[in-house]
């Protein structure tokens, strides 16, 4: 495997290699000195196209502590805003032979086309509404941690799914493993996915019974306005997680989400900071995941 | 007698005679002077000094009538040319194109009309007629000055590539164009719900992670336009057919005796969007390719009679231009050396006749437009193309003649293809560009 552009493409062994690698690099991550040199003298590029704190962070730490050789490439001084188009900006990039591409950008197959013109490794950080592929690994890693296994689970997930390259991973990952996936949202954020064992609930406390993991997706707050659901405040009325409806689900239930949180918004303070939560190990966990990642590509690629 | 050319024993097709038959076809000075066919033999050997062609084995047509492509100039020449496109046209056996109007500028007033007959007749290799812009600009906001351009020399109008969003606009573009009894070529599309989506809406977009276009967004101006050619009686021609509902909604108004034609290209039913699976910009078109279910409604379509048409939407573009991630890239297919032999699959799949292929080809789109073309009529213009039915060959867009090398179907395997297209008195050997 030179890349992983996505989950959809990725088998059902190769995930539980990920997985499994990702392990021993947690492992590592608890160390005093964190750094290995399993990658040392490869360099990895960093292309965002789009901003993102928190993923780009998680990636070139995950790149430091395998001690490669780092390159942000910071897209507004960049040639790209002058027109240059996204091939020439990666044929550039190749020539200074770089090992790894990391790239997030907002249409969608971008990871996708750029794979098949380079000869580098490329790793989907997030594409447009597609997939983020990194981050259904390490929520597939915090489920397993605390569940033990995938088969049979009911997970619900709730809310802008349309939009959500992190539900649409998680969507193919869990249903590789046999999870029972349900989605909750308003009508409009929930989109056809006729090809996938799902169940579809516009009723959050209908859809919140008896589920063992609840993946609360971000709102973003440019879609208010554009007609997808009125306010706010009428969203978290109905599909905002707050304490009763946390009730409803499994008693060990636990709650996950991607990040940045909308507190009040999606999410009510209460549920985000509760025994329930899992969202900072998720955090945790997306470095030893991306760091297993970035080891086995590099290994399968050499071994090519 | 100087220019005279002799098309011997082909089987000629013509739906415009009703003719089916082996026969020979006599040219003289551009124009057809005799159609023998075989029944008839006792009448001797027609005996010529000019060319003659053995067209043993071998169909003969008359000339595609390709209502519905892109040709660039002016402004656009990077795409494609007049001269590069009226070539590439010759090799898929279309004698007539008819452009749409978004260059650069737009075809809205008579001195581009004019600007593109005069290429045309200069460094054309085929004729071509042009279709104004419905309004200024292809903004939607006035009329453009149809008479003017009818004058000129466009035989339709249409805002091609954008719909016209406003009803009382299009109404009027409706009762205007009676004066000149020319078609409105209506680009069907809302595009407050295609909302700048870019394939098929539907599980695969989402999977894809790609915005859909759902198939309402066309029938819904279908249904808008049909609306207001019953009110307006103007004549109004669907381009581009693409979806079930648009065939049902084109049928009913057929019934009921509404002033209503379309047409439909071979992508619409040949491939479905799995063609787009992979982000393969090549075949990021607009309408978007559906599913089989409408491929099925769209060949029901052509059977039946509902609709009239089939055209290329030639549209061609650079290299670098499709080279791009797939929301960013243009739409369109480079169309002109794939249509016909597409479309005769219809033929070997048993869905038309060749005679009805014939008919969509080339008579009904000339009669729709009322131009001269499309019949081996004695006394007509002897544009015509030779076809070899069992010729297969591989699809290589590296040896198109277009300028616009964009085709979802590289590598294909077709069967059936002009080997010699005849316009404009010259003979234009097809063959020797394709390698054959
Ligand atoms: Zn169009």
């Amino acid at each position: 495997m030179k890349d992983l552009v996505g989950i959809k493409e990725l088998s059902k062994d190769k995930i539980k290699l990920i997985l499994d690698t990702a392990s021993s690099f947690k492992d590592v991550l608890k160390r005093d000195i964190k750094k290995v040199p399993a990658l040392r003298g490869k360099t990895v590029v960093n292309l965002f196209f789009e901003p993102s704190t928190r993923t780009k962070t998680s990636f070139e730490l995950a790149e430091k502590r395998l001690s490669m050789d780092v390159l942000n490439f910071s897209v507004p001084t960049s040639s790209v805003v002058k027109g240059e188009s996204l091939f020439d900006t990666i044929k550039t990039i190749e020539a200074y032979g770089v090992d790894f591409i990391v790239i997030r950008h907002s249409s969608s197959g971008a990871p996708h086309f750029i794979a098949r013109n380079v000869d580098a490794s490329v790793i989907n950080a997030g594409d447009g509404i597609n997939e983020h592929p990194t981050q259904a690994l390490l929520d597939a890693f915090s489920i397993l941690e605390r569940k033990g296994s995938l088969k049979g689970l009911n997970i619900a997930i709730v809310g802008d799914i349309l939009h959500s390259r992190v539900a649409k991973s998680n969507i193919y990952l869990l249903s590789k493993f046999g999870a029972n996936i349900r989605l909750i949202g308003p009508p409009t954020l929930v989109p056809e996915m006729t090809d996938y064992h799902i169940d579809v609930f516009y009723e959050m406390d209908e859809g919140l019974k008896d589920a063992d993991v609840i993946m609360m997706l971000r709102i973003q707050m440019e879609r208010q306005g554009k007609g997808f659901f009125p306010s706010t405040l009428e969203y978290f009325k109905n599909w905002g997680l707050d304490m009763r409806r946390l009730k409803l689900a499994k008693k060990d239930a636990i709650v996950m989400h991607p990040g940045p949180m909308n507190r009040g918004i999606e999410i009510s303070s209460d549920v985000a900071d509760s025994e329930q939560s899992i969202i900072l190990e998720q955090v945790t966990n997306g470095l030893a995941v991306r760091m297993a990642v970035m080891y086995l590509l590099k290994k399968e690629s050499e071994n090519a | 007698m100087h220019n005279s050319i002799l098309i011997k024993n082909g089987h000629i097709i013509d739906p415009s005679q009703g003719i089916d038959s082996i026969g020979d076809i006599l040219i003289e000075d551009r124009k057809i002077k005799e159609v023998r066919l075989q029944p008839n033999k006792r009448q001797g050997e027609v005996k010529v000094k000019g060319q003659i062609i053995n067209a043993d084995g071998l169909y003969v047509f008359p000339g595609i009538v390709d209502m519905h492509a892109h040709l660039r100039e002016p402004g656009f020449e990077y795409k494609e040319t007049i001269k590069t496109g009226t070539m590439a046209a010759l090799k898929g056996g279309i004698t007539s194109v008819c452009c749409m109007p978004n260059t650069n500028p737009v075809n809205d007033n008579r001195t581009v009309t004019e600007f593109i007959l005069k290429k045309a007749y200069a460094e054309g290799s085929c004729y071509v007629y042009p279709i104004g812009a419905i309004t200024k600009g292809q903004k939607g906001e006035e009329l453009a000055e149809m008479g003017l351009m009818y004058e000129a020399g466009c035989i339709a109008f249409s805002d091609d590539g954008r719909p016209v969003v406003s009803t009382l606009l299009m109404r009027r573009a409706l009762e205007y164009s009676k004066a000149l009894n020319v078609p409105i070529i209506s680009h069907c599309e809302d595009i407050s719900l295609s909302d700048s989506g870019t394939m098929n809406e539907g599980s695969l977009s989402t999977k894809m992670g790609l915005k859909g276009i759902t198939y309402a967004a066309e029938d819904i101006m279908v249904a808008r336009d049909i609306i207001l050619s019953e009110l307006t009686g103007g004549k109004l021609h669907i381009a581009h057919v693409s979806t079930e509902g648009s065939v049902r909604l084109i049928r009913e108004a057929k019934k009921r005796g509404i002033n209503v034609t379309a047409e439909t290209c071979p992508h619409y039913f040949t491939i479905t969007e799995d063609a787009v699976a992979n982000y393969n910009t090549n075949a990021k078109v607009n309408p978007p390719l559906r599913t089989q279910r409408d491929i099925e409604a769209i060949k029901e379509g052509l059977k039946d009679g509902t609709i009239d048409v089939i055209a290329t939407d030639h549209a061609p573009h650079h290299g670098d231009e499709k080279l791009q991630e797939f929301d960013k890239a243009p739409s369109g297919i480079s169309g002109f050396e794939t249509a016909f032999s597409l479309s005769l699959k219809l033929v070997h799949d048993g869905v038309l006749s060749i005679s009805q292929l014939i008919e969509k080809m080339s008579y009904t789109p000339a009669r729709i437009l009322g131009i001269n073309a499309g019949t081996l009529k004695v006394g007509s213009q002897a544009d015509l193309t030779i076809v070899d039915m069992n010729k297969e060959f591989k699809v290589e867009a590296t040896k198109f003649l277009s300028k616009g090398k964009n085709t979802p179907f590289e590598g294909w395997i077709l069967k059936g293809t002009s080997v010699m297209t005849i316009c404009r008195g010259k003979v234009f050997d097809c063959q020797s560009f394709i390698g054959g």
